[in-house]
């Protein structure tokens, strides 16, 4: 259990290392390294949502001059089906190879089918047009009720559902049924008096990273090779690489640029192994970078789903039963968020009888890509829904309801372990005392509120601290900064060795630099490759202590370790960090120490939102006016970046929640390949997000941390809706709600 | 290899010039690019000719006198907007111009352009046609005057030939208690396209009675239409609800939208009903304040 202390670093607010680089244009992100003899790819992608291939021919492609390779799937060694953890979710390395360059069909519009690499890019782009692809168009399925019909086209002849009784005998376009129960489902709704039911719809989303994929490669005449590319997790890159193409990792080195964005987005790959094929042919470097429409109609966007949720409650508001079916779309190849989803969608609750199945269905889309808490907002939106709903019909207020139903310390979790001191208590009542839950509304107004719940995770982080000569410090991390986590990494380190942050260098190393990391995501980096650094710097304070008692001549026991600098108990002689290490190679040699763990105890970090919106009546356009989100973080290391991603999320829900969908036509074609008609808030569109930290320590990590950077996407879904539907008196269950959606639920109202 | 040419004359003569002695290659003016160089990066096959505008002076300023309006129409919207004197008299077209993009695009975009480049979606197509505008067109033959009504002729087509520029956009002075504004409607805040616009131009008598009217909207047929029906519903009146109501029917009346993923027709067809009330009371309002 970690105790109440004071610190000297943790809970300040420093300036972040990557800060000048950013606002000067110095930082080189995915796209910005050139090489010497370099060429430009261009992949060449399918104009239909569902087809098989007859034929490429890709001969007046190469006879072009200035080409200089052109790759298929051919290229790809025939590999086996087999499951690879990346990030927080897992890919089938056979479908990973498949949706990098299409093999036998096409399952999405966009899908590649081919590449090429040229002396100049408008040589490569050139080229991808005299490709020859012959088809045979099948009828694309777009949306997971048609893909479940008994009639519907099959994706894949090879897919029979997981997770039933029996072995299925056809293919379908269910890849895998899940189900959690727990109690009696029937007798939990029989000792309700009130019970609401409902269906829910959530649309395809984009992460809405700015920085479009991108990767420049170099394969040597020896075997080596190098990505470079823009990516949430490098080793993750190298180890997918390597399976698609039958490498040994110690002949790929990553280098994890700069980024601009993930959410998630940048857990998988697209283009490396295409690029490197296209290296090894040609003997040349090779830069790969999509454009704005390629990342919108070919790289995995956030699932689409299809909900039904019944909740059931004694009249003073004790919830007897909860029940949900969650359909997700998986895109192209299985292996959507729906377990996650399953595993959330009522874990803030603690009711006896709960009965949840999940099903993940291909459709011919996109495969879908982690998106911030993957899986959870869909479900949640339709949960906490469902409790907003039912609060109306209790006539209760939504929050009494939900504390009254609250998970907390000692709660068994359905999805398993029994919970270790949490804070969805604690950020219900800072919502319920807070200025804006009493702050009144005006005409053509609504609020609401939602919860939500995110795991978190803990997964493999490696680090190693080198001692400069003059005290100064580096450390080496391997977990790619996407919101300001060498920042806090830094502080960790400064408050473990007592040692001024300025006088910290964080770098992120490539795979050859550094033990092996898990992805950055599932909110795991803060807590676990923090968890690292702690050791290694703990370590460190323990190697210059014993290099002070050894120039001392006393036993370690005898030396303190104050503010970096080295005490003698008994004399009150002192030797600070700088002299330690400037001796340091007459006293046993440089001062260094590393950590490698797999950090268990990530602790689940609740969220609850407070939303306003003002509903423009003719119109149906809904302004957001006041918003407040409320998280739980354990342990704020450095609380601006905190309030950031609660920032964040709650802009990306809000989102989610008002404008933002992927709209296909029949054909299966994305109409809105683009930021101009795939809306994402504006900051004109937003308040200010005024947001509380709350600090329940998680008991499982020395200064107390809990991962931040997900649950906050969770709650605004039905917040905002759900305030709509307060502001004009209609339940909204249909995402998003958009200007055309809010009207004419107006008018149906009305009529 | 494309090679595209870049030509920047200081005068109208000169560019009239270049463009009608370029035969061989298709050429365009530019003005803030903020349409031409966006098109150029999704296009194959564009111009091999670029005729920058901007360094001609008469094509950058704008004269506000008793004759009313010239408008140099390469100004950039940044620019047009901070004047105080124009937006005092055409409060409605300043408003236009001042939603077209963000700050930044707005120090480059100006009206000329988003009148050449003829969108249904042009938000300050609508502004110009509600205050009479004209376009003085300038090429080989010399000079003619076309309202701005004709000007378009179809989505992303005018009337123009392509060694004609547009050399001026000419507005009468408005007479005595007129105003005039201009509303879109966009889901988000800025940084989109118009759903649908309305621009109104109203004259009212010390009585508050309408003694005339210009509804002009946008978004909603192949060009900005002006909908006389709509002004009549307004005329005679004293603004009252009824007469707002009657002006915002005929406006969707006369619209024929496009289904697409920016809006239902029947959303549309709705909404620029809406827009057309309300940029008919703001323009009154205007008329009270003055
Ligand atoms: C991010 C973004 C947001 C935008 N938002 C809006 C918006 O909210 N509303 C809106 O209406 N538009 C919007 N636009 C479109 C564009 O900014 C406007 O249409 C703008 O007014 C164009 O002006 P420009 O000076 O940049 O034109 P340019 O791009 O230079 O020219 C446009 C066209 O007109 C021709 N042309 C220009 N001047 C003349 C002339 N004097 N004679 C003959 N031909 C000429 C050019 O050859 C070209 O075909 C947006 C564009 C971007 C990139």
């Amino acid at each position: 259990m970690s105790e109440v202390k004071d610190y000297k670093y943790i809970g300040q607010r420093t300036i972040r290392p990557d800060g000048f680089d950013k606002v000067t244009g110095r930082a080189n992100f995915g796209a910005d390294l050139t090489l010497p003899g370099m060429l430009w790819a261009r992949v060449k992608r399918s104009p239909y949502a569902h087809a098989r291939i007859i034929d490429i021919d890709t001969s007046k492609a190469e006879a072009l001059a200035g080409v200089m390779a052109v790759a298929t799937a051919a290229d790809f060694p025939a590999i086996a089906s087999e499951t690879l953890q990346m990030g927080e979710t897992s890919a089938d390395i056979r479908d990973l190879a498949r949706n990098n360059l299409a093999l036998e069909k096409v399952l999405y519009h966009g899908h590649a089918v081919a590449a090429v690499a040229a002396v100049s890019q408008t040589i490569a782009d050139q080229a991808v047009e005299l490709i020859e692809v012959e088809y045979a168009e099948l009828t694309p399925v777009m949306d997971v009720l048609e893909a479940i019909k008994d009639d519907a086209p099959i994706l894949h002849d090879d897919l029979f559902t997981a997770g039933l009784a029996e072995t299925p005998e056809t293919p379908s376009n269910i890849a895998m049924r899940m189900e959690l129960k727990k109690g009696d489902i029937d007798a939990g709704f029989a000792e309700a008096d009130v019970i609401v039911e409902r269906e829910y719809q959530t649309p395809t989303v984009h992460q809405g990273y700015i920085e479009p994929h991108a990767c420049t490669v170099r394969y040597d005449e020896d075997g080596q090779s190098m990505i470079w590319c823009c990516t949430q997790g490098h080793f993750d890159v190298r180890a997918s690489t390597a399976k698609i193409l039958n490498m040994e990792l110690s002949k790929i080195k990553v280098i994890a640029s700069e980024i601009g964005g993930g959410f998630g987005g940048k857990t998988t790959i697209y283009l490396e192994p295409v690029a490197l094929v296209l290296s090894k042919k040609s003997g040349r470097p090779v830069k790969l970078v999509m454009n704005r429409e390629e990342v919108f109609r070919a790289s995995g966007p956030g699932s689409a789903t299809r909900s039904w949720i019944k909740v059931g409650a004694r009249k003073d508001g004790t919830i007897t039963a909860m029940q949900g079916i969650l359909h997700y779309e998986a895109g192209a190849f299985k292996g959507s968020p729906m377990a996650p989803g399953v595993m959330c969608v009522f874990t803030p609750y603690d009711v006896a009888n709960v009965h949840i199945e999940g099903f993940d269905v291909v459709v011919n889309k996109p495969k879908v890509a982690a998106y911030r808490a993957p899986g959870a907002p869909q479900a949640e939106f339709a949960a906490e829904s469902a409790i907003n709903e039912l609060a109306d019909k209790l006539d209760m207020d939504p929050i009494e309801l939900r504390l009254k139903n609250a998970a907390k310390e000692g709660t068994q979790a359905i999805y398993g372990p029994k919970f270790k001191a949490i804070g969805l208590v604690e950020c219900l009542e800072a919502a319920k005392n807070s200025a804006h839950y009493k702050s009144p509304l005006g005409k053509n107004q609504g609020r609401s509120i939602a919860a939500g719940f995110w795991f978190n995770a803990g997964m493999s982080s490696s680090v190693v601290i080198n001692m400069n000569p003059d005290g100064t410090v580096v450390v080496v991390e391997g977990s790619p900064d996407i919101g300001g986590s060498r920042a806090s990494m830094a502080m960790m380190a400064a408050e473990e060795l007592g040692i001024a942050v300025e006088k910290i260098k964080p770098i992120i190393a490539d795979t050859d630099g550094v033990g092996l990391n898990s992805t950055t995501g599932g909110s795991r980096t803060t807590f676990a490759t923090g968890m690292a650094i702690i050791e290694a710097a703990q370590d460190v304070v323990k190697q210059m202590k014993e290099r002070a008692a050894a120039v001392w001549n006393v036993t370690l026991d005898q030396v303190d370790w104050v503010d970096g600098v080295a005490v003698n108990t008994a004399d009150e002689a002192r030797l600070s960090a700088a002299e330690i290490c400037a001796a340091a190679g007459s006293t046993g040699g440089p001062i260094s120490a590393r950590a490698s763990l797999t950090a268990r105890g990530a602790g689940p970090s609740f969220a609850v939102h407070v939303a306003d919106v003002e509903v423009d009546p003719d119109t149906g356009k809904v302004d957001v006016i006041r918003y407040t989100a409320i998280q739980d973080a354990g342990k704020a290391i450095h609380p601006g970046y905190v309030e950031g991603q609660y920032q964040g999320g709650a802009a990306q829900g809000i989102g989610w929640a008002l404008n933002e969908e992927y709209i296909y036509d029949e054909n299966g074609v994305l109409e809105n390949a683009g930021y101009l008609d795939y809306r994402i808030p504006l900051a004109s569109d937003l308040p200010m997000i005024e947001t509380v930290i709350v600090e329940v320590p998680n008991p499982f990590h020395p200064y107390g941390v809990r991962g931040v950077g997900e649950s906050s996407i969770i709650p605004p879904l039905a917040a905002v809706s759900s305030a709509v539907s307060n502001a004009i008196g209609v339940r909204m269950s249909e995402l998003p709600c958009s200007p055309p959606r809010v009207l004419k639920a107006i008018q149906s109202r009305d009529n | 290899m494309v090679v595209i040419e870049y030509e920047a004359p200081q005068s109208l003569g000169e560019a009239v010039k270049l463009l009608s002695d370029c035969t061989d290659k298709p050429a365009r003016v530019l003005a803030g690019g903020t349409d031409l160089i966006v098109q150029l990066r999704s296009q194959v096959g564009g111009p091999q000719l670029i005729v920058d505008l901007k360094k001609i002076p008469e094509m950058m300023d704008a004269v506000l006198d008793e004759n009313g309006l010239s408008l140099g129409p390469s100004m950039c919207c940044a620019e047009l907007t901070a004047r105080q004197d124009i937006k005092t008299v055409y409060p409605g077209l300043v408003e236009a111009a001042y939603l077209i993009g963000s700050t930044q695009i707005q120090g480059r975009a100006s009206v000329g352009g988003n009148l050449c480049n003829s969108s249904p979606a042009a938000d300050t197509i609508p502004a110009l046609i509600a205050i009479a505008a004209e376009c003085l067109i300038i090429g080989p033959d010399g000079e003619r005057q076309v309202p701005v009504e004709d000007f378009v002729t179809g989505v992303g087509e005018n009337c123009m030939a392509s060694d004609e520029i547009l050399k001026r956009i000419i507005v009468p002075l408005p007479a005595a208690g007129t105003a005039d504004a201009y509303l879109r409607f966009i889901p988000r805040t800025e940084m989109d396209i118009a759903v649908a616009g309305a621009g109104v131009s109203v004259t009212l008598d010390n009585n508050g009675i309408c003694t005339a009217a210009r509804i002009v909207i946008g978004a909603v047929a192949p060009t900005a239409l002006l909908v006389p029906a709509a002004a009549e519903a307004l005329v005679g009146s004293d603004m009252n609800d009824t007469a707002l109501q009657n002006a915002a029917a005929a406006a969707s009346a006369a619209s024929s939208p496009i289904d697409d993923l920016r809006g239902t027709i029947e959303y549309r067809q709705h909404v620029v009903g809406v827009l057309t009330r309300r940029a008919a009371v703001i323009a009154a309002d205007r008329v009270k304040e003055k």
